[in-house]
């Protein structure tokens, strides 16, 4: 049965909780405000010399922590194994361990969710691969490495959906978008496309994915090799209707490291490296061959 | 020779496992006050509440005016709305005003008009001095106020029979009195009624026939002189011997 | 005729007395207030990680640009807040009153909201959201609602088990008395519930109904994993944009003040219930 207790004393239990209440937000503030900021010291500059594995201060020394998202999503990897080597970011950064002398077996993959290895604060990997394009805002809360892929935005469709074979951006404007939350895609719809209902975003690209199938959005925004995989592996009766104009700056993926990272010169160094002696381009003919003659949108 | 107005044959009711009623007779006689006494658990609450069809027979009858009405095929709703009953405590529907109580059952089961409803009521409660309540909520009243609007909320579809169970012994001694006057009152109008009570004076005053039960049936019953007086049974006597003890009678 | 009373010369000392020491508990409180206040300010505001902790959650200029969007969301979460509540209640009191009826002929009725009760109670509600909205699409069906509508039912479903047994607990809690003198009134069961048990029922449970409204606002944003940007899903896109927690500051103040009437509202029923109940 409800009991209620006379009025005089609810008010002066409101009273009381309510003071509870300020009296806890207040010690809240003040722990946190008393919490002296951690001050990073400046990354020495990048030597040689310096960047071999018993010189370079990684998270466990001997070994190098690389992370990426939980499920890691083809053609970036594959099965879901980092480990395996296979798909293009497991084997680019293999290749990224090698130059700085790892080993395969000293190389430890770790999961961390794509917005939370972007997100300001200190990291538990060394670094990160997971298509994190390079953006001037990400810069300022995290250290990236040199590029190592150019990506392009991408816009894929059911067969039957109203924007499927459209070849102007124009004719997507009325059209129901959606994309991961936080990504540069979410921003190339609102930035590029500017729709005029606003776009559908979810937690991750699986639930998008499956958004598009059901039918419950028009067209899906992913980077360009994803968008073929999707269409050509999971999602049958899905094309891709073209890539997205590039404005400004092209977009590319870099390695993720904390901010101020003694790490970041070597890596960037060993990316570079790759880069000069063809590495990359081999692994991007092996694992990423399909990606092309995608419309242009205009 | 017109029937009784209430006629118990051979009542039996078994509580798990427990007999309350074992065979009980009894007949009401129009215009009769009926008084129920006996010690708790000897079966007056139960045998009001089996006349008024709020619990079913495990065996024997019930006829109101010579109908038999705890025949299965028989709508125990339209049977009800011939009498009245009012219990020891929460009779009052607390979130209607006393006016919407009483008008309640006229205006929904009766289908009479809110206007006719509501005039009926106000007199009611004026003639027994309760006129300024009619808006008031049930928790602004006294207990005996109470208790006094709800005999009302009995009264107004002139019931054949009005069944009382205990409706003072909840009350505040001060607060009786005004209650007994209200069915000394309705006596003198001429209600039929049968009232459990552990009032052995108003007993005496007001009954003409007092019952004592005990084990499930009517043990003795006669004119309250002689039952409450000069009982015949042992028993009866005990219990009154407890009664003059506890300073009741 | 009535003399008015003097109060005499040790009543007039003690009523003075009292006085003094209220005045002097009213500036204590008001000058160690005061003191604690500056303290806890000067200490906050002087610490060292207070900068950071200003710039990271109390910028004033991505609050000033992240309001209008967070606010867009908060105006879904206010709609389905209404649609929900308002499904909810009426599925909860549907099935409470379904639960509670008497008599073999209506048991498997009985049996069925009593499961409906159990499965909605045990279900996470993150799992009948993502069933409703991305799952039942799936299947192609005629007439499948827009994600919102679908998102709108998995919430009442699981709301309404809850709201379910809180209506069954007010409905049993009704005195039987009450049911007893309604239906010697000759008051069919279907009249007592309607003008006797129910109204009473609702009133002394409106209390924890309204806590469970309270929570259902936060949960209605939760339809935002199929899509549709709700208020903490804007301050979350503005946040990853912008690195700055500001916003999700924001959407928390917004949902406190939405919070603030629907308490008062809890506050005030419950004590015009208090009242009424005290009747025996």
């Amino acid at each position: 049965m409800v009991r209620v207790g006379p009025v005089p004393m609810l008010s002066a239990m409101m009273s009381r909780s309510t003071s509870a209440a300020l009296a806890t937000v207040a010690v809240l503030v003040a722990s946190l405000a008393g919490c002296a900021p951690v001050e990073q010291p400046a990354p020495p500059p990048a030597r040689n010399d310096a960047c071999v594995k018993d010189k370079l201060k990684t998270k466990t020394p001997g070994k190098l922590t690389v992370a990426t998202d939980e499920p890691a999503y083809e053609p970036w990897f594959s099965e879901n194994l980092p480990a395996n080597g296979k798909g293009f970011e497991s084997a680019v950064a293999y290749e990224v361990a090698k130059q700085l002398g790892f080993a395969r077996i000293d190389v430890q993959w770790i999961r961390v969710r794509f917005e939370n290895a972007i997100a300001p604060g200190p990291k538990e990997f060394d670094f990160d691969i997971n298509q994190f394009s390079i953006t001037e805002e990400r810069q300022k809360v995290v250290d990236f490495s040199a590029p190592y892929y150019l990506v392009r935005q991408a816009v894929i469709a059911r067969k039957d959906s109203p924007i499927a074979g459209k070849t102007r951006l124009a004719d997507l404007k009325g059209a129901k978008l959606g994309a991961q939350v936080g990504t540069t895609s979410y921003q190339a719809i609102t930035d590029i496309i500017q729709p005029t209902t606003k776009p559908l975003v979810y937690n991750t690209n699986d639930d998008a994915k499956k958004a598009l199938q059901n039918g419950q959005l028009d067209g899906l925004v992913v980077d360009l090799p994803t968008a073929f995989y999707i269409t050509s592996s999971e999602i049958k009766d899905a094309v891709v209707v073209g890539q997205l104009p590039q404005v400004g700056l092209p977009e590319a993926f870099g390695l993720v490291l904390d901010k101020d990272s003694p790490l970041t010169g070597c890596v960037s160094m060993a990316v570079n490296a790759l880069r000069d002696n063809g590495t990359l381009a081999e692994l991007e003919k092996t694992w990423l061959a399909e990606v092309a003659g995608a419309t242009e949108l205009t | 020779m017109t029937p009784p107005v209430l006629s118990c044959r051979g009542l039996r009711k078994v509580y798990g496992g427990q007999v309350v009623l074992d065979g009980l007779d009894l007949d009401v006689a129009e215009h009769e006050v009926v008084a129920l006494i006996g010690a708790s658990g000897s079966g007056k609450s139960t045998l009001l509440r089996c006349v008024n069809l709020l619990e079913e027979l495990d065996d024997g009858t019930i006829h109101l005016d010579g109908d038999h009405i705890t025949d299965p095929r028989v709508d125990p709703d339209r049977v009800r709305r011939r009498m009245g009953i009012v219990f020891q405590a929460y009779n009052l529907f607390p979130h209607l005003r006393v006016l919407d109580n009483i008008t309640l059952a006229p205006v929904r089961v009766h289908g009479r008009s809110r206007a006719e409803a509501e005039a009926q009521a106000r007199e009611l409660l004026a003639r027994v001095g309760l006129a300024d309540k009619a808006e008031a909520y049930p928790d602004r009243l006294s207990g005996g106020q109470q208790q006094r609007v709800a005999i009302i909320r009995a009264l107004v579809n002139s019931p054949r029979l009005l069944l009382l169970d205990e409706v003072t012994s909840a009350l505040d001694p001060e607060l009786v009195g005004e209650v007994l006057t209200m069915i000394r009152d309705l006596k003198a109008e001429g209600m039929t009624m049968v009232l459990a009570t552990h009032e052995m004076g108003f007993a005496r005053e007001v009954a003409d026939r007092v019952c004592f039960l005990d084990g499930g049936r009517v043990l003795e019953q006669g004119p309250p002189e002689q039952v409450l007086g000069e009982p015949t049974q042992p028993r009866t006597r005990q219990f009154l011997h407890r009664i003059i003890a506890a300073g009741r009678l | 005729m009535r003399t008015v009373h003097q109060p005499s010369p040790i009543a007039l000392e003690r009523a003075a007395y009292r006085r003094r020491q209220t005045v002097r508990s009213v500036l204590i409180a008001a000058a160690s207030t005061g003191v604690l206040g500056t303290l806890l300010v000067v200490a906050v505001t002087g610490a060292p990680g207070w900068q950071r902790v200003r710039q990271s959650f109390l910028d004033a200029g991505v609050a000033r640009a992240a309001l209008p969007e967070v606010a867009a969301g908060l105006w879904l979460n206010l709609r389905l807040l209404v649609f929900c509540a308002l499904g909810a209640l009426a599925v909860g009191l549907v099935v409470a009153t379904l639960r509670t009826l008497r008599g073999p002929v209506f048991f498997p009725v009985r049996a069925l909201a009593t499961g409906y009760t159990y499965t909605f109670r045990g279900l996470p509600l993150i799992i009948v959201l993502y069933v409703f909205t991305l799952g039942v699409p799936g299947l192609r069906l005629r007439g499948t609602p827009p994600v919102l509508v679908l998102g709108a039912i998995a919430l009442i479903l699981v709301y309404g088990g809850y709201i379910a047994e809180v209506f069954r607990a007010g409905i049993e809690s009704v005195h039987p008395s009450q049911l007893a003198a309604a239906r010697s009134l000759g008051l069919t069961y279907r009249q007592t519930m309607r003008f006797v048990v129910l109204p009473q029922a609702v009133r002394r449970v409106a209390p924890p109904l309204l806590n469970d409204i309270v929570a259902l606002q936060k949960d209605v944003g939760l339809v935002s994993l199929a899509g549709p940007i709700d208020a903490v899903r804007a301050a979350q896109i503005a946040t990853a944009e912008t690195f700055n927690y500001t916003p999700y500051i924001v959407a928390g103040v917004l949902f406190v003040l939405l919070a603030i009437p629907l308490v008062a509202v809890t506050d005030w029923v419950t004590l015009r219930a208090a009242r009424r109940q005290a009747a025996r």
